[in-house]
């Protein structure tokens, strides 16, 4: 492990000591509280829509969050790894074909739906 | 005025700070920063520290430059580099500079060789226009245009800016700050980028536009010996086999410092 790494890896564990991040992935609903500084207040403020991108680069991870506020489309780049982030809820799973849905932002209202995917328990 | 340091580029990374802002900040690691020569106002007509970092095998090394190595019992250096200091700020021959010569929030000058562009254009070296994309321009869409007048006066003038050779020169970013630094890894973590290409040399000194903090160590933070025993042994095997005018004690030496460096 080179230097680099090690450097990345130590924010990221220490990241991840503050908080898990949960397993999701594009097509999911996330609910993602940020904290925001206005003037000298700081306040926690939600952010909810689809997740269109992953990238998982060491401490450089980042995901896209997509949503439709006031009937234009919002997309919102978070770095996984960063403090101002306090938690990541996954709202719904989406069953999805494509690593990137770019294509979300070509379409409104009925035709960027996506399915709910059903989780098939091998056991049962 | 303080010596600067000798230091490797190892690349850009990210870090956030207490507040979560993201800094982008580059690597830089010193790697056996040693002071291998020293220049006095009486022998030399001015003050300055020979600093060498690095490992260099025995086998690259020439002999003048192995008895020089030799009489300062260091182990042969990759890089030398000299810089300039007051007297007050002079270090002994053998001394180890340690990252905590810089500390976290100071502001330092950065030297390094930019990377080659190659022979480049004026739109790439000068930030030239170019001409247009039509209205009858052919072929010279990124050519510099014109480099005068007319017969008075009848020549172009020197330094006119054209195409030629870019990069691949000293570069000095002045101003950068030290984010944090690394005492066991030997990094030093500054904001922004710095000139050069990874594992290029860079030398760091002190910013001279801006007040030395008056926490840094003064005349330097050094690594104290005593933690380093297994250095100082093949020191000593460097510093007998470099003397010795026998050609095969040296070959065999250098032998086991080849081994002993990769081992």
């Amino acid at each position: 492990m080179n230097n680099l790494d090690q450097i990345g890896k130590k924010q990221m564990d220490a990241s991840l000591a503050e908080r898990a991040i949960p397993e999701f992935g594009p097509g999911d609903t996330l609910k993602i509280s940020a904290k925001v500084v206005e003037g000298t207040r700081e306040r926690i403020q939600a952010f909810e829509g689809v997740c269109i991108s992953r990238k998982s680069s060491g401490i450089n991870s980042s995901f896209t969050v997509r949503k439709i506020s006031y009937g234009e489309g919002v997309e919102r780049v978070f770095p996984l790894y960063s403090p101002r982030i306090q938690s990541i809820e996954v709202i719904r799973r989406g069953a999805v074909r494509r690593a990137k849905l770019y294509y979300l932002r070509g379409r409104t209202g009925k035709a960027a739906r996506i399915a709910e995917k059903t989780v098939r328990t091998s056991a049962s | 005025m303080r010596s600067g340091v000798i230091a490797r580029k190892i690349g850009m990374t990210r870090v956030f700070n207490e507040a979560g802002e993201h800094i982008p900040v580059t690597v830089l690691k010193m790697d056996n920063v040693q002071v291998v020569s020293v220049r006095n106002q009486e022998r030399d007509g001015y003050n300055a520290l020979q600093l060498g970092a690095g490992l260099a095998k025995v086998k690259n090394v020439t002999k003048a430059m192995r008895g020089h190595f030799g009489k300062a019992s260091v182990l042969p250096k990759r890089k030398l580099a000299e810089f300039r200091v007051t007297e007050e700020a002079m270090l002994d021959v053998g001394a180890t500079l340690s990252p905590e010569h810089f500390i976290a929030g100071q502001k330092v000058d950065v030297v390094g060789t930019s990377q080659g562009k190659g022979f480049a254009g004026a739109m790439k070296r000068h930030n030239f226009g170019g001409l247009r994309a039509s209205h009858g321009v052919s072929v010279s869409h990124r050519s510099h245009g014109s480099t005068g007048q007319c017969q008075d006066p009848g020549k172009v003038f020197k330094g006119k800016k054209m195409a030629g050779h870019m990069g691949a020169r000293r570069v000095t970013t002045q101003n950068l700050e030290i984010v944090s630094t690394d005492v066991e890894e030997g990094l030093l973590l500054i904001q922004g980028a710095v000139p050069g290409s990874k594992n290029g040399w860079v030398f760091v000194s002190d910013a001279i536009k801006m007040k030395r903090p008056d926490e840094a160590p003064f005349p330097a933070g050094l690594i104290v010996a005593g933690s380093d025993a297994p250095v100082e042994e093949i020191v000593e095997t460097a510093a007998d086999a470099a003397p010795s005018e026998d050609v095969a004690d040296v070959v065999a030496g250098s032998k086991e410092e080849g081994k002993s460096d990769e081992g």
